[in-house]
This record gives C-alpha cells, structure tokens and sequence, in this order.
C-alpha cells in the first residue's frame, strides 16, 4: 500500500517535472524541472529495490550532467525563448499524437507475456536486483565487453571534444617546434 | 520496534542531530577566529563573554537585524532558491554518518545514526554532488560579473575534485567490502600487534588515500589553499557578493557545515568511527564512542584550521592543473595498487 502511495507521489512528480520542462519559457528553468525528473527516477529505482542503481543515478545524472547542463546555460547566457505567434499545427498534430502514443505504449507493456531478458545472474542474487554486488557480477562476467567498448568510446568523445575546443594557433605553434 | 515508536525516536535523533550540527557550525566558526588568530599573534574574539564564547550568538543576532536587500537585477527566484539548496544539501547528508554504537534507552535499541542505509557512502557523495547547484545557481541568479565568474569557478572547481574524492574512497571500500557507514567502522574493529589499531588508514597504501582525501576536501569545501572563488582579493566576494544578512550566513552556514561533514566522513572512513578504548559502567560505555568519534572530528577539524592560516592559495590555473593532473591518477593508481593486493592476498 505504502509502496504504490510512494509510486504514484513520485511518479506524478516525475511527469510534472517533465511537462514542467516543456512548459518553462526560461532554459535554466526547464534544466533545474529536470533535474527533478532525475531525482524522482532516482525514487523510483529505490522503490523497485535498485538502491546501487539510485545512488549512481543521483550522483552521475542529477549532480554532473545536470550541472553540466546548468553551465552551459549560464555561459552562454540563454535568455527566455521567443514565442513567435504562428501556426498551430505542432498543438494539432502533437497533441494527439502523444496521446495516441502513450496509449499504443501502455497496451503493449500490458498485453505483453514476460518479455523478460535472461541474465545469467549470479545466483546468489537478491530477490530484487539492483545493489552493487549484482551489478558488478554482471558488468563483469557477461557484459564484459560492451563495458570495455563503452568506455572507449567515451574516451573518443573526451577526445573528440579536445581537437575541437583546441585554439588553432596553438597547434600551429607545437607543430611547428615539435 | 514498532512503527509509531520508531517514528518517535528517529524524530528526536533528527531533533538532536540537528541542532548539535547548528551549534556545531557556529562554534567552529568561533574556533577557527581564535586559532587563527592565535596563528596570528593575535586574541580572536575575546569580549563576548568568556573567551568570547558568546560571539556566534551575537554574529547570529547581527545578521538577523542587518538588512535583507534584494538587488533589482537579480533572478529572484533561484536568488532566494540557491542559498536554501546549498543549506539544505550540506545539512542532510549528515543523516548517514554513525556517530557511536547501539544504545539502549527503556525499551528502545537504537544506533546513534539516524539511519544506516546500506548504500550509506553514496548517498554522502549523491548530496555532496547536488551541494554544486546552491553555489552554480547563486552566482548566475545574481547578474553581476564578479558572481557569474565566481560561482563558475567555485563550481567548477568543486566538481573536478570531487572525482578525486569520490576515487580516495575507493580504496577503502575495496578493503571494507561494503558502502554502508556502520558497516565501514565495523570493519574496523581489533588490534594489529596489539597496539595498532586496525583503522584503514594504516592498513595498505590507505595513508595516501587519507591524503588525497584531505587535498580534495579542502578543494570541495573551497578552504584555503583553494578558496580562490571566495577570496576577497580575487573576486570581490566570489558568488556571494550581492548576498546580504540571512542569505549570507546560510551560505557560511553551508560551507562549515560541509566541513564538519567531510570531517565526519573522514573520521568514519580512514580513522576507525567510533571505535576507542571504553570502559566504566553501561550508561558510560554506551557514550564513550561518541566522545571518540567528537575527537576525531575536532583533529580534523582543527587541522582544517591550522591549514588556513598557514598556507597561501593556489592561482586558479594551478588548482585545476593539481586536481586533474596529479591527484586524480595518484587516486587511479591508489585503487588499482589497493585492488591489486586485495585480489592477489585473498586466496
């Protein structure tokens, strides 16, 4: 009981949060709307008994890429946006399309028969997995290589974002004395 | 225990947690004004009551009558917002800390911890990372220069070194085998030869660990050496420039509160918790841990102190050099040399 008291409270905030973001004329509005939606996502993968799960999420989404979000609003100094007065067709056509969506969506995750994914979890593993010992056997056993991969390839983005922050004189310049 | 009593007892544990945490800030600001400037060849406070012990209460009243003035061109929402936040994170994450073992009061068997979850460490360095967001927020809402400039630094400088913070833990989780706190200080326990105590900070290369856990603390909490954000030279206040009265002091409030919790978390994580030598009756033995772990955290603290009067601040560009090129792979190399040992000496 307490359980889907805490489901519905948080998931409702979750959904405000989010329609808050569309809603907020003002960017750095809709980024701090966000990181609520984070944070009530972080509830809700502890309600489901991911305790690890919510911890990462808080600390890596909610308190780094978020503010990273923040900086880049605050530096490049984004104003209210401008609401130019228009065709309405995206109200006409997204709206009920949404709807459409979210019905098509829900029918499916409810007629669907256990379409669960077999994980070779260890089997020790708690009745709801999702604190960190659980994680790890699987990080490290049967999802070994898409971990290495992805790792990789973040560090191809750090790379990538270095060449291009890089000023051109100065690589002129190690060029020319190297 | 039943829900209503467990209510009721973690009601007044927050109840007391809290207001010895408020107290705790403003006696630290008092300790840090006298030992500075003892430091200094000077008294620190000395007319407020004996040895100016009275001083924070009169600080308190101060700001409570200054004025409280709202610039015009300020954002005001997230003006009045950001010192809220930054108060709210730096006070909630002392919810996880174990302050001394079980006790037993009547019918209730209790930890002194509000609450131990078992993924207790994580949840200081979730809040600790939302503790950015008072310090980014106030100085963009503010729509001065000084403070836009400050509030980037000040963040960006706190969430560089939190990497490394969050990576001298490591090392000790490796060891402990668990994230939650309790579990930590119980890993503790017993001698080595004796005399040694078993606290992490002996065990293994745990002594660098301890290091750069002390560096990065002081980067996170923007301490001298690395208070350039807030140091009056440099950027007239940083991000708390167009902040007056109340909202100033929770900022203050917020940055010494942080400290004691960092101090808290070093205790608990490298200096054994609670643990020491008890003795005497039962009442006595329940509440010697607690005076262990308070002597724990002043050490620290006071040599949080000590380094703020004696040592100068670091430029802007050397700070950022020194947190991503030097501690954070000494806090690589500390988790691989720990994990190393650990996987070879466990067989």
């Amino acid at each position: 009981m307490l359980h889907l008291i805490l489901f519905s409270v948080f998931g409702i905030i979750c959904v405000a949060g989010a329609v808050n973001l569309l809603a907020q004329r003002h960017p750095i509005n809709s980024a701090l709307s966000l990181v609520v939606v984070m944070g009530s996502l972080a509830v809700e993968y502890l309600l489901l008994g991911a305790e690890f799960v919510a911890a990462v999420q808080v600390i890596v989404y909610a308190g780094a890429i978020m503010v990273l979000f923040v900086f880049v609003i605050m530096l490049l100094n984004a104003g209210e946006e401008e609401q130019t007065k228009g065709s309405h067709v995206a109200w006409l056509l997204g709206i009920p399309g949404m709807i459409a969506l979210t019905v098509i969506v829900c029918w499916a995750v409810l007629h669907t028969q256990s379409a669960k994914v077999a994980l070779n979890v260890n089997p020790g593993a708690s009745k709801a997995f999702g604190n960190a010992p659980d994680i790890a056997w699987l990080l490290f056993h049967q999802f070994l290589l898409p971990f290495e991969l992805t790792s990789i390839l973040v560090l191809i983005a750090i790379m990538g974002a270095v060449v291009l922050a890089a000023r051109p004189d100065s690589a002129e310049q190690s060029r020319g004395e190297g | 225990m039943s829900i209503t009593l467990f209510i009721i007892v973690s009601v007044i544990k927050i109840a007391i947690v809290l207001f010895v945490l408020l107290t705790a800030v403003a006696y630290t600001v008092w300790l840090e004004r006298k030992v500075v400037g003892r430091m200094q060849n000077r008294w620190g406070p000395t007319r407020v009551g004996p040895f100016g012990l009275l001083q924070p209460a009169a600080d308190g009243v101060k700001f409570l009558f200054k004025e409280d003035l709202t610039p015009p061109h300020v954002y005001k929402p997230l003006y009045i917002a950001a010192p809220m936040l930054a108060v709210i994170f730096a006070i909630t994450s002392i919810s996880v800390i174990p302050f001394g073992n079980w006790i037993t009061v009547g019918p209730v068997h209790t930890p002194l911890q509000i609450t131990d979850v078992n993924i207790g460490l994580l949840v200081v360095l979730g809040i600790t990372s939302l503790g950015v967001y008072g310090v980014a927020l106030s100085g963009w809402s503010s729509n001065s220069k000084y403070s836009l400039l400050g509030g980037l630094r000040a963040s960006a400088q706190m969430i560089s070194y939190e990497i490394a913070l969050g990576l001298s833990l490591v090392g000790v989780l490796i060891l402990a085998g668990t994230f939650s706190l309790r579990g930590i200080v119980d890993a503790q326990a017993g001698y080595v030869w004796h005399f040694i105590p078993n606290w992490f900070i002996f065990r293994g290369f745990q002594i660098v660990a301890f290091f750069i856990y002390l560096t990065a603390a002081y980067a996170e909490t923007n301490r001298i050496p690395f208070d350039l954000p807030e140091a009056e030279t440099e950027l007239v206040a940083g991000y708390h420039t167009e902040y007056s009265a109340m909202k100033f002091a929770m900022f203050f409030m917020a940055e010494y509160a942080n400290m004691i919790t960092v101090a808290c978390l070093a205790s608990v994580m490298f200096l054994g918790g609670w643990r020491g030598p008890i003795g005497g009756p039962q009442w006595l033995r329940e509440l010697e841990p607690l005076l262990w772990f308070v002597l724990r955290v002043f050490v620290f603290l006071f040599v949080y102190i000590w380094v703020r009067g004696t040592l100068p601040r670091f430029r802007y560009d050397q700070l950022m050099a020194f947190g991503w090129k030097f501690l954070l792979p000494v806090a690589i190399a500390n988790v691989v040399i720990t994990a190393l040992v650990v996987a070879l000496t466990s067989h």
